[in-house]
């Protein structure tokens, strides 16, 4: 068969012949990833339909695990008792002070890092050194410092989200495009002009992004900080309910904390269209 | 206003990248000044700018830039340099800022070099919109804000391509035909040198010397008919930097 089509190519079997006319094979498929719109909502659905199946029958001991419908039932408690909103509010309180009083400072300090030198040889170790430090490991200094209410649960999760943050913010500045830091200079404008105009600007792509490393983090400090002396929020929950041994309790705050994290990346993902609309 | 460069030198760490450089920019005349990559054009015009300081020798500027000129010495850079988060507009209202000009009186500048560089209908376009050429444009209209006395253009050609280049040589022309600014125009494109120059500086691969000033006294707006002695010059300035070209060509990189 292919020797055919050769002989017939090249007309050395049959030279009378007319050349055959075909269409070069495609080849340049695959290997780019295109939009399945209901996919992500078919596996979401099939792992809970056979998660619930699993511990139905058996399968999977409920030991090991409460099936989706249990924990489904624990949320609904939670409204019906109307503690969702008391574990809810002082947990978004705790996230929203602690992330944005880190987050301020760490582009604060960030910018000052990232534009004068000198602050930058003085700070810059002090920040390498305690960035990897786990917060967590803090905590029981925290509650020595500012008490075992409030003030130490948002300054585990302040403390946690200034450091990514101000690493975030002078790398983003020092990504910011020299030539148009020297346009800026040709043109005669005055430093805050450059600083407000062009590197702040210029810097807040990388600072979104760090957003979402900060938000992350803060997600897992808030778990860690009810740990000492909380009696609401998700993460004090979750902790009486492993106490308890009330897997779909458990399992119920760990969605809470799930749903907390998505919305939060979709916040973030609103602004980066809202902020870089610029970009391509 | 005239600028007058005097024996300027430069070395980058080990490297000597400039040696004794001098020449003048006179009223309302361009200045090309090619010569092989590397051997520190584009350095010696941060130096003429004021953007970097040489070790040796000095740039003088000879009289006073002409009334109302916000930014006598006013650059074009080769990448554009406009701010990606700022409209067509807003580029140019960037540098007006900070001079006071806002509302009306910045309307009025704006919409004026808008229309001298045919970019009145973008104003509001965001520059990841426009084509090289009109990112260029941009960037022109933007110098022409501040009524510079010289443009230190930066090989403002060089990214784009051939037939935008075309045009927007023709922009260039048509422009200094009305408005006869002075510039020093860094370039290594033989035909763009001998189409807007007057005098052309030809240097040396690295060290930087001068090794002939050309002086082309055919007037700008004649030059696109009279394409055969035009050629002729391209092909005589290329003579004297073709051996300079090659052998730059076959030198290490030593300046990062």
């Amino acid at each position: 068969m292919s020797h055919d089509v050769i002989a017939k190519e090249t007309g050395v079997a049959a030279p009378a012949k007319k050349p055959a006319v075909r269409p070069v094979p495609f080849r340049g498929g695959g290997f780019r990833h295109r939009p399945h719109g209901p996919v992500s909502l078919l596996v979401f659905i099939a792992v809970l339909v056979f998660w619930e199946i699993g511990c139905r029958y058996d399968v999977i001991s409920n030991i090991a695990l409460a099936p989706p419908s249990q924990a489904f039932g624990a949320i609904m408690d939670l409204v019906h008792t109307g503690m969702l909103w008391k574990h809810l509010s002082v947990s978004l309180y705790r996230l929203l002070a602690g992330w944005t009083l880190g987050t301020l400072l760490g582009i604060g300090f960030g910018i000052l890092i990232g534009l004068f030198s000198l602050v930058r040889a003085g700070l810059m170790p002090l920040v390498s050194a305690l960035f990897p430090i786990p917060k967590i490991a803090l905590l029981p200094l925290f509650v020595v410092w500012f008490g075992i209410g409030e003030g130490s649960k948002v300054a585990t999760i302040l403390f946690g989200t200034f450091f990514p943050t101000v690493i975030a913010t002078y790398s983003g500045i020092d990504s910011v495009d020299r030539n148009l830091i020297r346009m800026g200079q040709s043109f005669e404008l005055t430093w805050l002009s450059i600083v407000r105009k062009i590197i702040i600007p210029g810097a807040l792509p990388a600072i979104l992004s760090g957003f979402r490393i900060s938000a992350a983090i803060a997600i897992v400090l808030l778990v860690a900080a009810e740990m000492i002396g909380a009696q609401y929020g998700i993460g004090a929950y979750i902790l009486t309910a492993g106490a308890e041994f009330a897997i779909d309790k458990l399992i119920a705050g760990v969605a809470l904390l799930s749903v907390i994290g998505l919305a939060i990346a979709w916040l973030i993902g609103r602004a980066e269209r809202y902020f870089l609309d610029w970009r391509t | 206003m005239e600028l007058i460069l005097e024996n300027i030198g430069h070395d980058y760490a080990e490297t000597e990248v400039l040696r004794d450089i001098s020449f003048t920019v006179k009223r309302g005349e361009i200045v090309c000044i090619i010569g092989p990559s590397g051997c520190g054009k584009s350095t010696l015009l941060r130096f003429i700018g004021g953007l970097e300081r040489p070790d040796t020798g000095r740039v003088l500027a000879l009289g006073e830039p002409p009334a109302g000129s916000l930014n006598p010495l006013t650059y074009i850079f080769q990448d554009f340099a406009l701010l990606p988060w700022r409209t067509v507009e807003g580029n140019v209202s960037l540098v007006l800022e900070d001079h006071g000009i806002k509302g009306r009186q910045a309307r009025a500048i704006i919409d004026d070099v808008l229309a001298r560089t045919k970019l009145a209908d973008f104003s509001k376009a965001l520059p990841r919109q426009l084509s090289g050429g009109m990112k260029q444009r941009v960037a022109i209209a933007r110098a022409l804000s501040v009524r510079p006395a010289v443009m230190l253009m930066d090989e403002p050609l060089s990214a784009l391509d051939s037939q935008t280049r075309e045009l927007l040589m023709d922009d260039l022309i048509e422009l200094w035909m009305r408005e006869r600014f002075s510039a020093c125009y860094v370039t290594h494109n033989l035909a763009e040198a001998v189409r807007l120059g007057h005098k052309i500086v030809v240097l040396s691969r690295r060290p930087g010397k001068i090794i002939e000033v050309v002086e082309i006294d055919i007037p700008l707006n004649e030059r696109p008919a009279r394409i055969v002695e035009l050629d002729n010059l391209q092909r005589q300035v290329w003579s004297i930097v073709r051996e300079e070209a090659r052998q730059a060509d076959m030198e290490l990189t030593h300046v990062a």
